[in-house]
């Protein structure tokens, strides 16, 4: 039994925490945030040369290694930061599906320049009508001989106005939620036919509704074969899954962090919050939902790592429990700041929004839980 | 990083859980299996029978004839103990007093008090708490005045568990100054239970039975040999053990197992629903109930493992095993109200014979369904005691977050 990280590993840590405390100040963050494209193309370089864009991908396909645990560091310090860069987009989402379903052709052509930096890629999902159920499909691709034709609306999109290439899920064949005749295909962002939509996420991050009208693309751009792609699909959503988790667990040891650090400087009746004793408990339960989110990412983690089927069950305990205390430390962190910490200035506000939209992601904190009761 | 035991570890759990099957008495196993109490006897025979492998003290070192495990080794036995339905050993003899005994008692009183309580012996009990010293302990009232070669004992101790079996007590006294906040005033007695002024008064709990008592000491008087270390040093002696005293305070097998039979049994049950005709564990709101508490004792596992993991590298369980103690107990009072939910009106009936040992007669109600209620009123003591869950949230303030 070890819970230490390898020396890889740490290294990896280091490196990513060393980038958060100095080039990812609050001041940074937001101003990247509010920018056009609300990511830094330049820290987008540098995370390609620091080798960050390699770690979910295992070494045969030229990545760091691509264990879950490497996925859980990077993603830990991350979350610390608040990182807005598109890195759950591109690398944990578009690259684990090419990783696990492309051709060697279509890995040379997109996990490369993923890897390398130099292509923006999405993965669209989720429709109006789907909510978590992935096989929730009605997004409709017909084939004819080599040529496909795709027509459908796909709903918040990670990174989608940005992707030059996006990854779609498509019906092509099936009723709407069947598990069988879901397919994955990659489509050229400015193919004719596709009209995005462009937003920010409530957590500074960026996402796009996307349209399809009769967007025509090469067979030769389908990924997998067709109408088997739900399993690398579910498996895909779920590595993301656990990558928010630790995502979650660097956000909300940030928010406690900040929470008890303002504590101990704000002054009422005389007294610094600190030393309420309603304050302090309300603190010591943060910390303890903090430390028990910490342990079942672990657990989910290695549980993924060992590849015996587990990882599904173990995931939805992890992403149940994670989704409980983010909703406790993100709300508790804000009451007890009180009346700063309503406003859009102070950053432990938009820790409790990333919190939230965590919560809501790649299923829901009931939607895991029933998951886990059932498996 | 890895969960795995190593090859040494797997062969050692191998070994443990071959002498359960082999040596833990199947009478005793019954008892626990059909949630009859366990008798004085039961708890004696199976320490002698640890005694005798050598494995009943497992905290101590090996001089003393402790086991000297590893902390992993120590966490492999509770853990296949808890699998077998073995009981834990009573803590007060072999855990609670006799480190203080090795670590601060002198050679004379190490050879007179540890082998009987190696070989359980002696029975001990605790004499901490007073009526007006609960969680805070260090308001205790107990005077020892010394007199020659004696102390006089005069005061009263309560919750004493199980005393009335108790052929000694260890107790923190006060000793000198009355100041009743000075914890230097306090010092560590042992004193044996047939001496002349002790009585002992049972306090019947919300299950009945009378599981602690209070601990009358009127005039008593206790040879000065029997005072352990230094007058006014109690106080120090007793956090000692304290810390001595967290490990397998999570509970996490005995709650696995308990979790397990929940959900065996709500799979029998009827979920009581007019018309649905299905079984209790195919009710949405019970499995959410059940999954949220699964996924809680899942996590507080691994809270358990990196504790674990950290003191077998050799650092000092910090204030973070009040996690260990805060998350243990709230799960196994969830399991408790869940078993009372699930018994229905079969959680009504109080009789208490068909839980005693020789009970002969039919049982009320179906699978221990009518002990449901006893179990979860009783074991609301589980957040009170061991220092409170308050006092350990306390603990958590001070010590992890500078509050």
């Amino acid at each position: 039994m070890d819970f230490s990280y390898s020396e890889e590993q740490q290294m990896l840590q280091d490196s990513v925490s060393k980038f958060i405390s100095t080039e990812y100040d609050w001041d940074s963050r937001q101003a990247i945030a509010k920018s056009e494209t609300g990511f830094s193309a330049d820290h987008w370089q540098l995370f390609a040369e620091l080798g960050w864009l390699t770690v979910p991908f295992k070494e045969d396909d030229g990545g760091f290694g691509g264990s879950a645990v490497d996925l859980i560091v990077t993603m830990e310090e991350f979350g610390k930061g608040l990182l807005v860069e598109p890195f759950l987009a591109n690398t944990i989402l578009a690259g684990t599906l090419i990783a696990e379903a492309g051709s060697s052709e279509q890995k040379t052509e997109l996990l490369t320049p993923l890897m390398e930096g130099n292509v923006q890629l999405a993965f669209a999902y989720a429709e109006p009508q789907s909510r978590y159920e992935l096989a929730n499909i009605q997004c409709n691709a017909v084939i004819n001989g080599d040529e496909i034709v795709l027509n459908g609306h796909k709903a918040v999109v990670l990174n989608g106005a940005a992707a030059e290439k996006i990854l779609v899920s498509v019906r092509t064949s099936g009723d709407a939620c069947d598990r069988e005749g879901v397919s994955l295909l990659w489509v050229d962002a400015n193919s004719a036919g596709i009209r995005r939509e462009s937003y920010a996420s409530v957590d500074g991050q960026r996402a796009a509704d996307i349209w399809f009208d009769n967007v025509t693309l090469p067979t030769s751009n389908l990924l997998g074969d067709v109408g088997e792609a739900i399993d690398v699909i579910e498996m895909t959503i779920d590595r993301a899954a656990l990558a928010i988790c630790a995502e979650a667990v660097g956000a909300m040891q940030m928010s406690l962090f900040k929470t008890v650090e303002y504590s101990k400087i704000r002054k009422q009746f005389n007294t610094t919050l600190s030393t309420f004793q309603a304050l302090q408990h309300r603190m010591a339960n943060m910390f303890i939902e903090v430390e028990q989110a910490k342990s079942i990412l672990l657990m989910a983690a290695m549980e993924m790592d060992r590849l015996d089927g587990k990882a599904p069950k173990a995931l939805s305990a992890a992403k149940s429990r994670i989704g409980k205390a983010a909703r406790l430390v993100g709300e508790e962190s804000i009451q007890i700041h009180g009346g700063i910490g309503v406003t859009d200035e102070l950053d432990v506000g938009h820790y409790f929004k990333r919190l939230t939209a965590i919560q809501f992601s790649f299923g829901s904190t009931d939607y895991h839980t029933a998951r886990f009761a059932a498996s | 990083m890895n969960i795995d035991f190593s090859a040494d570890e797997l062969a050692f759990q191998q070994e443990v859980s071959t002498f359960l099957a082999e040596e833990f008495p199947e009478e005793i196993r019954n008892k626990t299996a059909n949630s009859i109490e366990l008798g004085k006897d039961d708890y004696v025979n199976w320490q002698k029978i640890l005694a005798k492998k050598g494995w009943a003290a497992t905290n101590w070192p090996v001089e003393h004839g402790g086991t000297g495990w590893t902390p992993t080794q120590k966490y492999i036995f509770g853990n296949e103990c808890a699998k077998a339905g073995a009981p834990e050993v009573m803590a007060f003899g072999l855990k609670m007093v006799a480190p203080v005994i090795y670590i601060y008692g002198n050679e004379e009183q190490k050879q007179r008090f540890l082998p009987d309580i190696l070989a359980s012996n002696v029975w001990w009990c605790q004499g901490y708490s007073e009526p007006n010293a609960g969680s805070d302990l260090a308001s205790l009232k107990t005077t020892a005045v010394r007199e020659g070669d004696e102390y006089v004992v005069n005061g009263t101790k309560t919750w004493t568990t199980l005393g009335q079996h108790a052929d000694w007590i260890f107790c923190l006294v006060r000793t000198g100054a009355a100041d009743v906040k000075n914890q230097n005033a306090i010092s560590f007695l042992l004193i044996d239970m047939k001496t002349p002024g002790i009585n002992v008064s049972p306090i019947y709990l919300l299950d009945g039975s009378p599981e602690v008592n209070e601990v009358h000491f009127d005039n008593v008087r206790v040879p000065a040999e029997n005072l352990i270390g230094e007058e006014g040093k109690g106080w120090t002696y007793a956090k000692v053990l304290l810390t001595h005293e967290r490990t397998n305070i999570a509970g996490v097998t005995d709650s696995k197992n308990r979790l397990k039979d929940l959900k065996e049994k709500a799979a029998k049950t009827s979920d009581g629903m007019p018309g649905s005709h299905s079984m209790l564990s195919d009710n949405h709101a019970w499995q959410q109930k059940v999954a949220e508490l699964e996924i809680e004792l899942l996590a507080l596992e691994y809270t358990e493992l990196k504790t674990l993991a950290a003191v077998s590298t050799g650092k000092a369980p910090g204030p973070e095993s009040s996690i260990l103690k805060i998350k243990g107990t709230e799960i196994q009072q969830t399991i408790d109200i869940l078993n009372v939910e699930m018994a229905g009106y079969y959680g009504l009936p109080f009789v208490r014979d068909q839980f005693m040992d020789g009970f002969d007669g039919v049982p009320i109600g179906p699978d221990q369904a009518a002990a449901s209620a006893p179990i979860y009123f009783n074991n609301r003591k589980a957040t009170i005691y061991g220092g409170s869950n308050e006092i350990q949230t306390n603990i958590i303030c001070k010590a992890v977050l500078g509050l």
